[in-house]
Parts: C-alpha cells; structure tokens; sequence
C-alpha cells in the first residue's frame, strides 16, 4: 500500500463542486507533482490533505491512518507539514525562532519549566538552537538566524517556510508553489534544495508548481487537475505531451 | 551570534537592575520622608496598575487579540482577596502572609474565570473579541455589585440580588451589594507590591522566551501556519488568556488591600481603558515599556498637582505628545544613536 492513499476525493461549496473523485497514490520516498491551471482545485487538495477543508466526501489515509476530520495540528503530529502560496511566516519572530516553533511537538518541557526556566529548559533549548540552525545550514540561511523574518528577501523567505515545515519531522511534505516569484537561477537553485533535503530527511514530497521546468526537472510522478478533477497523471514526459493537458494549459 | 545573545542578557539584568534601584530610591526617599503623602499613597496602586498592564500585554501585544474587559477579572481577584483575608484574619494573624495568600486565591478565581470568559469569547477574532470582553467585564462588575457575602460562626453565606440570609450573633458582611466592602484591614504595602512587580516580570519575560511564549506569538503572527506546524489555536489563545486573566486578579487583590472601602464600580469600563492605555503606550510586546508607562501615568496626575486647576487638560496633551513621540522617526534616530554610542 502506498504511504498517501486518496480515494474519491471531493468538495464542495455551496452548489461549486471544488474538487471531484481524485485519487491518488504516492509511495514513500517519491517526488510527485500537482499541477494545472489557476482555480483547478490544487491548493483546494492541499487544504483538505492538511485537515484545513473537511472533505465532502472521498478518504485520505496516511500509512494507513484516516486523515479526515482530524484537526490540523494533530495532522501536522501524524507527519504532514506544508508550506503555502502565499507566503505566511511567523512576521515579528527572528529567523531561528521561526523554525524553533516548529520544533514545538519535536523537543517539549512542560509550562512550569517555561514559567521558571528550571528542569530541562536550558538542555532543551540548546537542543532547539542545535536543530534549527543544521535545518536552517541546508537551505544557507543560518548565517540569518537573528534577522526579524520579515525582513528577508522573498526568495530566502520562501526557503524559510520550507524549512519551518521541514523541523516538524514529517513524512509528507506539501510545497504549494515553492519556486513562485523567483528567477530562474533561484529556481534553479530551489530544484537541488528540494532534492537535497528529500535525500537527507528522506521525506515524501508532492509539490504544486507552475513552472514546468521545475516539474518537469525533478518529479517523478505528475498529476494534473483542470476544473477539480484529474485530467491525466504519469511521468513528466507521458503527461506533459498529453495534447489533452496542452489544450487545457494554452487553451484551443 | 554568541556577542548578540550577552547582549540580550545584559538587558534583561539591567532591567531589572534599574527596577530594584528605583524601589531602593523611593525607600530611601520613604524613610527620610522626602515623599509626599499624596505620592506614597499611590506606591501600591502603582505596583497593582504595573501588574495589570503587564499581564493585558500579555492577551493584547503577545497573544495579539484586543481585550477591553482586564478590570473584571481585576475585580475577581479583589474581592475573592477580601473573602479570604476576612475569613482567615484569626487562623493567619501574620499579615504579609495574609496578604500573599488572599493574592494567590484572588489569583486562582480570577483563573477561573479567565476560563469561563474565554472559552466562548476567543472562538471570535478581532473587533468581535473585543466587544464580548468589554461585554464580560461588564458582567463581572454587575455580578459582583449584587453580591451579598457574610460571616458568622456557621461560615460564608452567599446570595444574589439580595440579601436572602441572616447572620448569626458577631457575624458581619464581607461584601454588601453595592455598598461594597468597608472595613478592609490595609494588608497591601509597597514592598508587597514591588515584590509582586518582580514575580510578574520574571514568570511573563520567562514565559515569552520559551517554546509556549514562541507558540503564542506564533497563533498572532499567522494562526493558520501556526496550526500547520502542529500548533493547537485554542489551546495557546486560552492559555495566554488564562495567564493574563490571573495576573490581573494578584494585581486586584493587592489593589484591594489598599483602601479600607472597595466598590464593584471601581472596576469598570473606564479602568480596562486606562491600562489599555498604559499597554498602548508603552508598545504592544514591549513588557519593559508597560511598566514604565503604567508608574508614569500613574504618577503623572499627582506631579501636575502643582498646577492644579490645568491639571487634567495637561495630562491628556502629555499623553497625546507621548503617544505621538513613541510613533516617530524622532525616536528612531535616537534609538539609532544610542545604539552606535554603545558599541
């Protein structure tokens, strides 16, 4: 069994049918893409996958384990994290706080050690400081630990949500558009990241993505959504010569 | 790296450092009667407005949701604090710890109802959070204004509206509706109260450098990438209430203990206001500057007694001049320069 099992997946809003009998199967370990054009539903399946949307219908499992209706924290615990489109940092905490946060179910004290700063504070937050700059190492920002995240560049805030999602531990990691807004070296450059921190953290990874040189340069498997139901899914080459998804993407 | 954290560290000491002199200087100040009665009468109310503003820092600035109902839960811990110093004035004859139990108490119901209040109040978000805790505290004063409480030999009597019991032979009222309480032993003294300033500081300044402060900032800056790294929404948003609410109920009882006459009235909409202001002020998150700005303000009317009759329309222009200063490029620059000077 594959570790993320969709089956006839479906939402909707009011008379909108958002997204309709998507099925999926993603293996461990493997780089798989969502792609399709704006309003297709993709983010849509992100936030069902994250327990953001409650599905009207259709299962997710996570090896094995129902997903749905579960709230997104404790979906986050069983080993989901995501990042998002548009960009949401944790604005006023410093760089190395933001992936600290993350690292809150990872390394815990209890709130009488928060209230005094006694037991295993000090050892715990060491190993906090410790964890966060080696995740912050891979993508060159622990030089940045102190700036206010705000105060980053685009591109080095967009590696910052990775990385927060990253110091979660998960098993499946969500990148919903990790190369928007960048230029093409930076996407370049993004592309070994992603395949970097798969090899060292050995997580799944489905990503959403306009850009096809970055889809087509590191994914495996592709799945393409138009109007909210699956319109074609293979390898990069099988799909994206599919004249049926050329005509969604161009138009006739 | 390693520099920039000393640095942090020596603030935090000279922070405190500076907080211990100035109670030394007003001691001293005490001891060689160079204080004038007027201004000493304000130290405790000045510690209690210190704690308040504090802990409302801790809902408004950290937590990042308006709440314009602080003095209720303010008036739990006050009230619950008289109870308790009334009910145990034999068993605990030792006043400072009368003092420091009737605070804990006043501390723990004030908890309670931190619970009860924002359970239903923080599934709202912004204006509508504020309006139903202007709404609760509003509750808390009307509740408490009807409230009947009396001691005899059989123990506490309660009722609402009402008084519906008959106390035995001895026995005397604690809290009389309206009238409030009168007769209070002035347990409060300004080292109480500094010593309370001093717990405060160190438990909020602690619990914001910790993983749950971090997980409360985190539910401010971005509640849905909070939840995404695992982070349970509600369970941080009540718990900075419910911390929050308990500091405002110490800082109640330790008012209290102040005045020999408490009214529910003294709790109201007017007084969440002032320390929303000294909160405001003093910067959201900024826990330093809540409590410079709560002594300040304080203290403000009583320095301007000197021109009495202008007195009022002086502090609100100094208050509109602060507010405007703090939000400068004026301070800036100076901040800026002071920096560069220290390195």
């Amino acid at each position: 069994m594959a570790m993320l099992e969709v089956t006839q997946l479906g939402i909707s809003f009011g008379g909108l049918r958002a997204v309709d009998s998507l099925t999926m199967h993603i293996e461990k370990g493997a780089l798989a893409g969502l792609i399709g054009p704006n309003g297709a539903g993709k983010t849509t399946v992100f936030n069902m996958l994250t327990g953001v949307y409650r599905p009207t219908d259709g299962g997710i499992r996570l090896d094995g384990e129902n997903l749905i209706g579960k709230a997104p924290h404790d979906i986050c615990k069983l080993g989901v994290a995501r990042t998002f489109q548009n960009i949401r940092l944790f604005s006023k905490l410093s760089v190395l706080d933001n992936v600290k946060t993350a690292l809150h179910n990872e390394i815990g004290y209890t709130l009488a050690e928060s209230l005094l700063h006694l037991g295993s504070y000090r050892k715990k937050e060491r190993e906090m400081d410790a964890r966060a700059l080696d995740i912050l190492k891979v993508f060159g920002l622990d030089g940045k630990s102190r700036f206010i995240a705000a105060n980053l560049p685009y591109g080095q805030q967009r590696k910052l949500e990775i990385a927060r999602a990253l110091a979660t531990n998960p098993k499946l990691l969500l990148l919903d558009e990790p190369a928007a807004g960048m230029n093409p070296q930076e996407t370049g450059e993004l592309m070994e990241t992603i395949q970097l921190v798969r090899e060292k953290y050995g997580v799944t990874v489905l990503l959403i993505e306009h850009d096809m040189k970055l889809v087509a340069g590191i994914c495996e498997y592709l799945y393409v959504l138009n109007f909210g139901r699956e319109l074609a899914q293979g390898t990069p080459a099988e799909v994206l010569n599919d004249p049926e998804v050329v005509t969604a993407y161009l138009g006739e | 790296m390693k520099k920039l954290f000393s640095a942090d560290r020596r603030d935090y000491i000279l922070s405190f450092g500076i907080v211990i002199a100035a109670f030394a200087i007003v001691q001293a100040m005490i001891l060689t009667g160079n204080i004038t009665s007027s201004l000493k009468g304000q130290l405790v109310p000045i510690c209690a407005y210190i704690v308040m503003a504090v802990s409302l820092n801790l809902t408004v600035g950290v937590l990042g949701e308006l709440s314009l109902g602080h003095a209720g839960f303010m008036s739990v811990g006050a009230f619950t604090g008289i109870v308790v110093t009334t009910v145990l004035a034999d068993a605990v004859p030792l006043a400072p710890l009368r003092l420091a139990l009737a605070i804990a108490v006043g501390g723990l119901f004030a908890g309670v109802a931190g619970v009860i209040v924002g359970v239903p109040v923080l599934r709202l978000k912004g204006d509508y959070l504020a309006i139903v805790t202007l709404a609760f505290g509003q509750i808390i004063m009307n509740i408490v204004n009807v409230l009947y409480i009396g001691l005899d030999e059989n123990g506490l009597h309660f009722s609402l509206l009402e008084q519906k019991f008959e106390l035995a032979e001895g026995g005397k009222m604690v809290i009389n509706g309206p009238i409030g309480v009168s007769g209070v032993s002035k347990l409060s003294t300004f080292t109480a109260g500094f010593v309370l300033v001093l717990v405060t500081l160190f438990l909020i300044l602690n619990l914001m450098h910790s993983r749950t402060g971090r997980a409360v900032m985190s539910v401010r800056d971005n509640a849905i990438a909070a939840e995404s790294i695992g982070i349970s929404i509600t369970r941080y948003k009540l718990l900075a209430f419910v911390v929050s609410a308990v500091f405002a109920g110490m800082a109640g009882a330790l008012y209290a203990m102040n005045y020999s006459t408490v009214t529910a009235a003294k709790f109201d909409f007017n007084t969440s206001i002032l320390v929303l202001v000294f909160v405001v002020l003093g910067g959201l998150g900024n826990i330093w500057g809540s409590v410079i700005a709560a002594a300040l303000l304080t203290v403000l009317p009583e320095l301007l007694r000197a021109v009495n009759d202008y007195r009022m329309l002086l502090y609100a222009i100094l208050l509109i001049v602060m507010m405007l200063f703090n939000n400068s490029k004026l301070k800036e620059r100076l901040l800026a320069r002071g920096r560069k000077e220290v390195e």
